[in-house]
């Protein structure tokens, strides 16, 4: 097991490098993404665009310029073009609101995609399946953002349920902070619930056709104990292992659209604004935050499957 | 090839017929009306939208980028503003010119609506063919020659999966609408509506591809396959001709899925200024522009995110009849859905 | 001296409801079990034999399921019981074993777990006490170190154990019949002999009635008391086990035994097969079932035969007179 994990912390490494020399490579490769020119300001001379050149070090060589970023992003020096401040420092401001975001939707939408999906199962056919259905069905279509917007229209705006975003810190008022969050909540969980109630679903279906499941009958346990220690508990353990993935792939830049709509200052509202104004160092340091979560959370998957399914962890295959 | 059964003794020809497989599914997912009956809806939403210059040359007699906003237009016989002196521009009405309403250019929502789809569609089917392409070629030397060549394009997938999807989509997207892209001989003009077609391809790569190596790895270990090579079959030959035929359902499957998948890619860039450049239109840079004036002129966003969820639902719908007629069993464990999570 | 039967089966008639029609899987099966007999109950794959058993507990009831005719255990009539004591009986009184161990155990959970879980909601003891039960139960059906094997999983043991495992699940409330659904078909040889020693000491040593489905006549031989041979949907013999072996009485039967290796008749060259393949049972032939596959089939073969007996209790449907087969046996 140990071996195992080294190997992926590994693989998480060599993969998180290439993603910094891919970012680093399209924004110095790309022509007219001159910060000096920028900084300087418009009407600048020659001789000020070569001084701001020196002194941000852009006159050095790439590879130079590349393993300097990287040290910097390292020690926590990284300084914006744009802003001058201190990237690794707003990385870690913006934080708390993303936290809050990620999990609190995570609760939601876990809770409800069980719940949903479970339901549908039993009932596979009828009425409340098919509502259901539908229901994840227009989940699943409709874009993060116009959600979030219909929402923000109609319930904040034409009907003072809800704040027009902004956020509240956990610690002022933990009150205020969910009421603030619970619209924002919805729109980033909605999605998810729909996707995940139709994988538990069609799980749970599957495994109902399944042998040990007749087997739990002929027992003599009762229709309930069957379905949930029988059917659910297997069909949780591609749904856990999906959640790790996407759980990692909203953290790591997922929620961008709904910190934007929301005006919520978390790191995807500060990646958005640094693709924006084309503004290096910041976007470095957050795709890679970005990639290290997303690349953390399928070790944490990989290792999860082992623990949940005793067949991987003896290692033997994993079947279909 | 399915070869048709004999009949054993004293049971009539008649009851005995070898039945394609092919048949067999389209049989079951005539059986789906709401299925198919969304297939339809997807063509009929296609079709209008290829019928855009009709409508804009005969209906609403103006063009999805002509501004409008000093002039007037005659409703019920009253010359109404087109947009109001304090910004609001006109809402929805039945009638042929601003059938939707404006927005705050002036211009006609309806047939910006019509042209926007065009450009969205067209990207996300031209999107979903790209990464079609990319994903069945990778999968397919993958999963043949494993090794080596397995193990460096799994890593390639591996390092753009890991991406933040949206990120990396709109970091391209940024990127190369300034410059352009310029590959060798070929030169991709900033605002091309291909550079979006290729980031949006390019992004669901690994998506597609995975599975897709995970069906050649299993079905390279049958029979056939060794059949093949002791018969001296070239490596082209088997790809194409024996492995590449038993993943079609599957591929069919998977580009129904990705085209909605894409278009939700689409407006998600686009809504961010990533995607697609003005003065070209699609449904996410409406929603776009539509957010600006959402309190007072909300149908602005209301009607190209609408248009945006009824077409990828009957995709999703559709898809989802197809996976269940190609495959009952359902082996196939895919949904559209990515897009939205980003 | 006749004793009451534990289990009788009166005209059961099971049909689904498919995407292409009705199929009567079982068309009128009838047959009854005494305490401490082993019943065998013979025949091709789609016959019907593994969905009469499920449906003597009742595992085979869903929407699609048509069940008709009367099982009744110790004179309860289960067909129509309600599931809570349809469950109550499930397992303390007729327990089940499946064909394929691997499968029909939850591969995420211990195999000691599983007992436990069987014990635990039917009688009110504690874990430990349950635990205590299952090694004991390991031990008795031949699984060496049973203290260790507890804690693992399904996929760490063999076929062989893993049915035995199956076994000492289906016993631990001590009931009194175990429907064993083709027991050895998924077993290698070797192993095959050793669980249907294992059945037939179980039988022996604490009367349990045993019901066994197979195909394979060479495993009924061993141990069975009875026989009943299925086609199509319905029984065509039903006799004691040397009545089928010494003087069987259908075709179908011949040619079962026909395609048998036995060491107590001489070498006559290949093997007989029967030619063709059984009827659809979505639309069953009007006639005997078998008659399209008959060497011996005649005019009369239009109507459906009873089942019926010459005198005793072996019972066969088929219209040949009893001086006809005994010629024409091969």
């Amino acid at each position: 097991m140990a071996r195992f994990i080294a190997r992926r912390l590994l693989g998480m490494v060599a993969v998180l490098f290439a993603i910094s020399v891919i970012v680093f490579l399209i924004f110095n490769v790309v022509p007219n993404s001159d910060p000096a020119a920028r900084i300087a300001g418009k009407n600048a001379d020659p001789d000020l665009i070569a001084r701001v050149n020196a002194d941000l070090g852009l006159d050095q060589p790439l590879p130079v310029q590349y393993v300097t970023m990287m040290k910097q992003i390292f020690t926590g020096q990284l300084t914006s073009y744009a802003s001058n401040r201190n990237v690794v420092e707003q990385i870690w401001e913006g934080l708390p609101a993303t936290f809050s975001l990620c999990i609190g939707a995570a609760v939601i939408w876990m809770s409800l995609a069980v719940l949903f999906g479970y339901l549908s199962a039993v009932h596979a056919g009828r009425f409340a399946d098919r509502a259901l259905t539908v229901l994840s069905l227009v989940g699943i279509s409709m874009p993060v953002f116009w959600l979030a917007a219909i929402l923000l229209y109609f319930l904040s705006f034409k009907v003072q349920l809800f704040p027009t975003g902004s956020y509240v810190d956990l610690t002022e008022d933990p009150l205020d902070w969910a009421y603030h969050l619970v619209l924002p909540w919805f729109t980033l969980a909605v999605l998810f619930i729909g996707f995940y109630s139709r994988v538990l679903r069609s799980n749970m279906l599957d495994a109902m056709n399944e042998d040990y499941v007749r087997t739990a009958r002929a027992k003599g346990l009762s229709e309930r104990q069957v379905r949930i220690r029988h059917v659910l508990r297997n069909s949780m353990i591609p749904i856990v292992t999906l959640f790790g993935l996407d759980f990692g792939m909203v953290v790591g830049g997922g929620a961008i659209l709904t910190e934007t709509v929301y005006n919520l200052p978390g790191v995807g509202l500060y990646a958005g604004e640094a693709i924006r104004s084309l503004d290096l160092p910041p976007l470095m340091a957050v795709t890679m935050f970005g990639a290290f979560f997303i690349v953390l959370f399928n070790t944490v998957v990989d290792v999860a499957y082992a623990v949940l399914d005793p067949r991987i962890r003896l290692g033997e295959a994993a079947p279909a | 090839m399915v070869a048709v059964p004999e009949a054993p003794p004293g049971v009539p020809e008649s009851q005995v017929q070898g039945r394609n497989p092919w048949y067999l599914a389209w049989l079951r997912l005539r059986r789906n009306k709401v299925a198919l009956g969304c297939g339809l809806l997807f063509v009929l939403i296609v079709a209008v939208c290829l019928a855009a210059p009709l409508w804009a040359d005969y209906v609403a007699h103006t063009g999805p980028n002509d501004n409008h906003i000093t002039d007037t237009v005659l409703i019920d016989g009253v010359e109404t503003d087109i947009v109001a002196p304090d910004g609001t521009p006109l809402g929805p009405g039945l009638r042929g010119r601003y059938l939707l309403g404006a927005d705050q250019n002036g211009r006609d929502v309806m047939v910006r609506l019509l042209y926007g789809g065009r450009t969205s569609i067209y990207i996300g089917l031209a999107a979903a063919a790209v990464t079609t392409v990319l994903a069945v070629v990778v999968a397919l030397l993958a999963g043949y020659y494993r090794g080596w060549i397995d193990a460096v394009l799994s890593r390639v997938l591996d390092v753009i999966w890991a991406f933040p999807v949206l990120l990396l989509g709109i970091a391209l997207g940024t990127a190369l609408a300034i410059g352009g892209l310029k590959l060798g001989v070929i030169a991709i003009a900033g605002d091309s509506i291909w550079i979006p077609i290729l980031i949006i391809g390019l992004v669901y790569v690994p998506y597609m591809a995975r599975p897709l190596r995970g069906e050649i790895l299993a079905l390279r270990e049958k029979e056939f396959v060794e059949a093949a090579v002791a018969q001296g079959m070239g490596p082209l030959r088997i790809m194409v001709g024996e492995l590449l035929p038993n993943i079609v359902s599957t591929i069919i499957v998977f580009f129904t899925l990705n085209i909605a998948n894409n278009m939700l890619l689409e407006s998600a860039l686009s809504f961010l200024g990533a995607g697609v450049r003005p003065p070209n239109a699609s449904w996410g840079t409406m929603i776009a522009d539509g957010y600006q004036m959402i309190y007072t002129a909300p149908h602005l966003t209301i009607v190209p995110g609408l248009m945006i969820v009824v077409t990828v639902l009957s995709l999703n719908v559709f898809g989802d009849g197809l996976r269940d007629a190609l495959d009952p069993k359902a082996r196939i464990r895919i949904e559209a859905n990515d897009a939205g999570r980003h | 001296m006749t004793r009451e039967p534990l289990l009788r089966v009166d005209d059961l008639r099971v049909s689904f409801a498919t995407e292409d029609g009705v199929l009567q899987a079982v068309d009128g099966v009838s047959f009854d079990l005494a305490p401490g007999e082993v019943l065998a109950v013979v025949g091709e794959s789609g016959c019907g034999k593994s969905v009469t058993a499920q449906t003597l507990t009742g595992l085979t009831r869903s929407p699609n399921t048509r069940i008709s005719g009367s099982v009744t255990y110790r004179g309860r009539e289960l067909t129509g019981l309600g599931d809570d004591a349809l469950r109550d009986i499930r397992g303390e009184e007729i327990a089940m074993v499946f064909q394929d161990p691997m499968s029909s155990l939850n591969p995420v959970y211990r195999v000691g777990d599983q007992i436990v879980e069987m014990i635990r909601a039917h009688r009110d003891v504690s874990k430990k006490e349950a635990r205590e039960r299952t090694v004991e139960l390991l031990t008795s059906v031949g699984i060496p170190n049973p203290q260790a094997r507890v804690r693992s999983y399904p996929h760490e043991f063999s076929g062989g154990m893993r049915q035995r495992v199956m076994i000492a699940m289906a016993l631990a409330l001590e009931p009194a019949v175990l429907i064993a659904d083709e027991p050895t078909t998924a077993l290698d040889v070797t192993v095959q002999a050793q669980i249907l020693r294992l059945l037939a000491d179980l039988n022996r040593e604490r009367e349990l009635a045993v019901v066994l489905i197979t195909h394979d006549l060479g495993v009924v031989a061993e141990v069975a008391d009875r026989v009943v041979v299925m086609y199509a949907g319905q029984i065509v013999e039903d006799g004691t086990v040397d009545d089928i072996f010494y003087s069987p009485q259908h075709p179908y039967t011949w040619g079962l035994l026909g395609s048998l290796a036995r060491l107590d008749r001489p070498r006559t060259g290949r093997l007989a097969q029967i030619a063709g393949a059984p009827p659809s049972l979505l639309d069953p032939p009007s006639g005997c079932r078998f008659a399209p596959r008959c060497a011996f089939q005649f005019g009369r073969c239009d109507q459906p035969p009873p089942l019926d007996h010459d005198g005793g209790t072996h019972l066969d449907r088929c219209w040949l007179g009893g001086d006809v087969k005994a010629e024409v046996r091969p």
